[in-house]
């Protein structure tokens, strides 16, 4: 369970870290994503470019149709309850800077450059993080684009999933 | 040719229907019995107190949606007809609630398993707790009375594929097992009962005691959040609740508020939503919110040799209780073996692990198997269930602490799991851990999983059953409400929702929900009209 006191400790070491990042070397930037064309509720460009780096690595499914996939997560956030949706923006806030993104991540190329094998080395680093925190921002990120992905009509072809003829004729 | 939807039927016919996100002022209204939340408490109530002639006004947060609604999509349904889209979590995260939020609750999307509450469990409550009026015999009745309004009956057609991967497995182990009783009439076999019933055959809230009580002339008003009872001055009785309506987004406040005025108020918004109420409303107490319990539940996966399309037919139909009656009730944890249907997000969000490893796994999915094996809480003196509190914004938050004996229970649960599914002749066992991989054998699983971290986020645990938080008792500082389910406090003030349960039941709680809301609504119904 996560205490409070875990809380202010894993928040200063965070801090820690940032600091500490700052005498060592200046991460490079993650470059502004070209105009999307999507409307968009909740994810902002630099959001939209996390996902469509992290997407293909999550569900080890290469040529995915990252917009519709973005599309599904931006869908499922506007549901979640407004406190859930501000420990989102943090997580999101946090991976979109440079300097949570090289010392939190551990990701060092920007998010549109980084390597299928430097994407997964954070997404396992994450997933077994000895911190509660990292595991869990690891969880949303995983059920945000499974949701996104496996609710998508698109990618039951490829998992022999299909609705009862017998019934589909019916609905209206 | 296409389905038909009494309800909507009924709506266009004139039932008293109001849709909060349609009201472009204030609402005030009055009534004799203002019921708030309309899940397997709150309908059963609702038809009892309707068809005596009293007044009835049943308000709900979430949207009235009906079988037309109901299109066999994870995506549109989650987010339409469960509380935070499916997707609710315990305050550390690590156990994911699923719990209905449309009209009808959780009875609209639940998987329509239907247990009687074990005699133990009700004799514990007897022995420990001083409820000895709810034994066995006492209930029996009332059990009956639920079983025929909602056609709960054997299930004679054979399990599908999925729930025989279970028998076969119990067989083959010589465990104790069983086939589960349903309430539905006319079922289709389909499978898709967690995303509302298109074909209206499951006997849910929706089409049965609301619908019963619409005609009664009740009132039912949805997308209208209850934030706090009305107090009468003196502080010893409530005069109604009062709220926000919501837009057609069914989440965000539309501006307007309501009023609702009764001579009796029945909370019956889950356990989590009626604690929160009574919370939000500034009635503590010191048991309010505590021992709240969630039949953990922990998931083992296999891969099995044919196509068992677990996505079709009849979610759940077998079970196995052997591992609740073959150790003491207050020991270490005892856990009812179950299947859930296997959907393609449901199963993507859940399954553990990523990339190359979980895409080889979906693609599987005709073959895949899944196993659940239901925590009973609430009875060894270590396991305490958890507390409902507030967020700052005023929404509730279940803190629920994994204790060692319930981690306890969790890999006992995966160790039987794995032997039932290679029993049952899987290829491949993965227990639903972070860190686990996919097994070839017993063997190897034996092994496997009793070396896997227990931590909170590595090990996959859910819950569909969330009970207590405003216990009966025999004693008014012992729980909340007295054994009918009436506030020890405050006199026209009735819980009548699974809140009530001074344990877990041991089971999947819906038919215990309706039977003792039945007894309930009949004292209720009694005491209002003399």
């Amino acid at each position: 369970m996560l205490t409070r006191r875990q809380l202010i400790k894993t928040g200063m070491a965070g801090s820690v870290v940032l600091l500490a990042a700052g005498w060592l070397a200046t991460p490079q930037p993650d470059a502004l994503v070209p105009g999307q064309a999507m409307q968009l509720e909740f994810l902002r460009p630099s959001d939209v470019q996390i996902i469509r780096s992290i997407a293909p690595v999550m569900l080890g499914i290469a040529g995915l149709p990252l917009d519709a996939v973005v599309q599904g997560v931006d869908r499922a956030i506007t549901k979640l309850l407004p406190a859930v949706q501000q420990e989102l923006r943090q997580l999101f806030d946090l991976l979109a800077n440079r300097w949570g993104r090289r010392w939190l991540a551990g990701v060092v190329s920007p998010w549109a450059t980084a390597s299928s094998s430097e994407l997964a080395a954070f997404l396992r680093r994450w997933q077994n993080s000895p911190l509660l925190l990292l595991r869990s921002g690891y969880q949303a990120l995983h059920a945000l684009i499974n949701a996104a992905w496996f609710g998508n009509p698109a990618s039951w072809g490829g998992l022999g999933y299909q609705q009862p003829q017998q019934v589909m004729g019916l609905l209206l | 040719m296409s389905l038909p939807d009494p309800v909507a039927e009924g709506v266009a016919s004139g039932w008293r229907v109001l849709d909060g996100a349609a009201q472009t002022q204030d609402l005030h209204l009055t009534c004799d019995v203002l019921i708030i939340g309309t899940g397997a408490g709150g309908g059963m109530t609702a038809e009892v107190l309707a068809s005596a002639g009293l007044d009835v006004l049943m308000v709900e947060e979430g949207a009235l949606r009906t079988s037309r609604d109901f299109r066999l999509l994870e995506a549109k349904a989650y987010p339409e007809l469960y509380q935070e889209s499916a997707s609710r979590k315990t305050a550390d995260k690590a156990i994911n609630i699923l719990q209905g939020r449309t009209v009808g609750g959780s009875t609209t999307v639940n998987w329509t398993s239907a247990f009687r509450t074990p005699a133990d469990t009700l004799n514990w409550w007897g022995e420990r707790y001083g409820l000895h009026g709810l034994n066995p015999q006492a209930m029996a009745p009332w059990f009956d009375m639920a079983e025929a309004r909602l056609g709960i009956d054997d299930w004679l057609a054979d399990p599908n594929p999925n729930n025989s991967v279970l028998e076969r497995g119990c067989q083959a182990l010589g465990l104790k097992h069983g086939r589960i009783r349903r309430n539905v009439r006319g079922c289709w076999n389909l499978g898709y009962c967690g995303m509302g019933c298109a074909t209206n055959a499951k006997q849910s809230m929706l089409v049965t005691t609301i619908p019963a009580a619409l005609q009664h002339k009740a009132g039912l008003l949805s997308r209208a959040r209850v934030e706090r009872l009305l107090l009468a001055a003196d502080g010893k009785s409530v005069q109604g609740a009062q709220g926000s309506l919501l837009r057609a987004d069914d989440h965000s406040s539309s501006g307007y508020q309501f009023h609702l005025k009764a001579r009796h108020v029945v909370l019956a918004a889950g356990a989590i939503g009626t604690p929160a109420i009574l919370l939000r409303s500034g009635l503590g107490g010191a048991q309010l919110g505590k021992r709240t319990f969630l039949h953990p539940v922990s998931i083992c996966g296999a891969v099995m040799s044919q196509r068992i399309e677990a996505y079709n037919g009849a979610p759940q139909t077998v079970y196995s209780d052997h591992f609740m009656h073959t150790q003491p009730l207050d020991g270490p944890l005892g856990y009812k073996l179950e299947v859930p249907p296997v959907h393609p997000l449901l199963v993507g969000v859940t399954l553990s692990g990523f990339g190359q490893h979980s895409a080889q796994l979906m693609q599987q999915l005709p073959q895949l198997h899944v196993m659940l094996a239901l925590l009973r809480d609430g009875f060894h003196p270590d396991s305490q269930g958890g507390q409902v509190r507030l967020r700052s914004d005023g929404t509730p938050e279940l803190d629920y602490p994994l204790t060692d004996v319930l981690w306890d229970g969790v890999r006992r649960s995966w160790l039987t799991m794995a032997e039932v599914q290679f029993a049952a002749g899987a290829r491949q066992v993965q227990v639903i851990h972070e860190q686990a991989p996919l097994l070839n054998s017993w063997r190897e699983a034996k092994e496997m999983i009793g070396q896997l971290p227990l931590k909170p986020l590595l090990a996959r645990l859910v819950s569909a059953h969330v009970m207590g938080g405003a216990a009966m008792s025999s004693q008014p500082d012992q729980g909340v409400v007295d054994e009918y389910g009436r506030h020890w406090s405050l006199r026209n003030l009735s819980v009548i929702d699974g809140s009530v349960f001074p344990t877990s039941i041991g089971a999947n709680p819906q038919l215990s929900v309706y039977a003792f809301a039945l007894r309930a609504a009949h004292q209720l119904r009694e005491a209002l009209k003399a």
